[in-house]
């Protein structure tokens, strides 16, 4: 489905109001950034796997990879502003050839550096290596686990996934990676593996970290909730198995207007693999560029019109502020 | 139309409507109950849901499997949860047939 037709999908909210709408209910319509905090840079839509709920749609078939000379420009913005975490995504941001490079100039940076991994590929050659490349340059590793259940986390994102998952945070672990009195951080991404909404990150990370530690041997550090939003690959499967008025009412009712006030897109700023600028990744897939004067590529960047511009938002957007709230780290409220 | 709709279970806030002094009431003593405490919030709605298939309410099953579901349960436990219930509601029966033998006996020649 392109990005048209997506959003002309998003616009069917039936007895709820839009996005727009409800926030401007609670007087917090516009949405503006509190400046940048957050660089998040997808290095492409290559990915080696075609997990069911995908809102990049990637794949090996994608062709598109971020350039050297936009990593270039990345590096010059980091280099003048103190933005504190640099955040990596894709795709799999190893199908970047320029990913090696990348990182080890970033790390000099002494910013908190964030690889987003499968961690599939880490297992193979030509990348193997990479392993020791991010432990020596204290990457922080965020990996997404749908399930701690073989199967479950299988039926997302293709047969033997979960098995080569647990192989790679093993030799993570033995590097030091989610071991307790070390450093290295490897964080865990749970994603409902459905047309429902996770629940209590604090009760599902005690239930990951005792089923992983006594089933797989496998230690992490923090499990980060992510809603499913309606976007990419995971409208089609909501479209497709009759659950998208369903969920996108759940979205709707499940509002936190305390949710709103943390919401990601106020402290982010993502690039997309071409230079374009986005409010978030999900913005990114449906082609909402920054807007309201804002530059939208980064070779115009410009941090005084950047850090407070007025945040894009759509229907989607409701996924981020339903119940305890979503990111890219994890849940945005206690859910107290 | 039907009687049960699961669009109306989105309605469930509501039933403050005309009595808000109980609705409110009820809410707060629902969240504390439902809450984790001695038990999990796993084990909590573990039993939510096997109280809701045994007494048949279907706001409550569509409720309290996707609240299960949320909280990474699998279908295996829930499945065992509603043996649990539906052994508990084959036990009741006959734990109440206990009156029946009792009767009969008395009025028996």
């Amino acid at each position: 489905m392109d990005t048209r037709e997506q959003l002309r999908v998003l616009s069917r909210t039936g007895d709820s109001l839009s996005f727009a709408g409800k926030i401007r209910e609670i007087n917090m319509f516009p949405l503006f950034a509190k400046g940048i905090e957050i660089f998040q840079i997808n290095t492409g839509r290559r990915c080696n796997l075609s997990c069911r709920h995908c809102h990049v749609d990637a794949g090996p078939h994608r062709t598109q990879i971020m350039s050297k000379p936009i990593l270039d420009k990345c590096l010059e913005i980091l280099s003048s502003f103190p933005i504190s975490t640099i955040d990596i995504t894709g795709g799999s941001p190893e199908m970047n050839p320029h990913l090696e490079w990348f990182i080890g100039d970033a790390a000099r940076l002494n910013r908190r550096l964030i690889v987003r991994s499968n961690l599939t590929l880490l297992l193979e050659e030509p990348y193997r290596h990479l392993m020791d490349v991010f432990a020596q340059n204290r990457v922080e590793i965020v990996t997404s686990l749908p399930d701690y259940l073989e199967t479950k986390s299988d039926r997302q994102r293709g047969t033997g996934t979960f098995a080569k998952v647990v192989e790679a945070m093993r030799e993570l672990n033995l590097r030091g990676y989610g071991m307790k009195g070390s450093d290295l951080l490897i964080d865990i991404v749970h994603n409902p593996v459905g047309a429902y909404l996770p629940g209590s990150q604090a009760a599902l990370e005690h239930e990951y970290r005792e089923r992983l530690l006594t089933e797989q041997g496998v230690h992490f550090n923090q499990l980060f909730c992510l809603t499913n939003l309606p976007v990419g690959r995971y409208l089609d499967y909501l479209i497709e198995s009759g659950n998208f008025e369903d969920y996108l009412s759940t979205l709707c009712h499940s509002f936190n207007p305390a949710a709103v006030k943390n919401v990601m897109c106020l402290t982010t700023l993502s690039v997309g693999w071409n230079g374009s600028l986005y409010d978030c990744d999900f913005n990114q897939m449906l082609d909402l560029t920054v807007n309201s004067g804002a530059p939208s590529s980064i070779m115009d960047f410009d941090m005084d019109k950047l850090k407070n511009r007025e945040i894009v938002i759509n229907n989607h957007c409701y996924g981020c502020v339903a119940g305890c709230g979503s990111s890219c780290q994890g849940a945005t409220t206690t859910g107290d | 139309m039907s009687y049960y709709e699961p669009k109306d279970l989105a309605d469930f806030p509501n039933i403050t409507e005309w009595a808000a002094d109980q609705g409110n009431k009820f809410f707060e003593y629902y969240g504390a109950a439902t809450g984790a405490g001695k038990l999990t919030e796993r084990e909590k709605s573990l039993i939510a849901l096997t109280v809701a298939i045994t007494q048949n309410c279907p706001y409550c099953i569509d409720a309290y499997t996707t609240k299960c579901m949320s909280l990474g349960i699998s279908s295996e436990e829930m499945m065992e949860a509603a043996h649990t219930g539906a052994a508990m509601m084959a036990g009741v029966t006959l734990a109440h047939s206990t009156q029946m033998r009792k009767i009969i006996k008395k009025k028996e020649m």
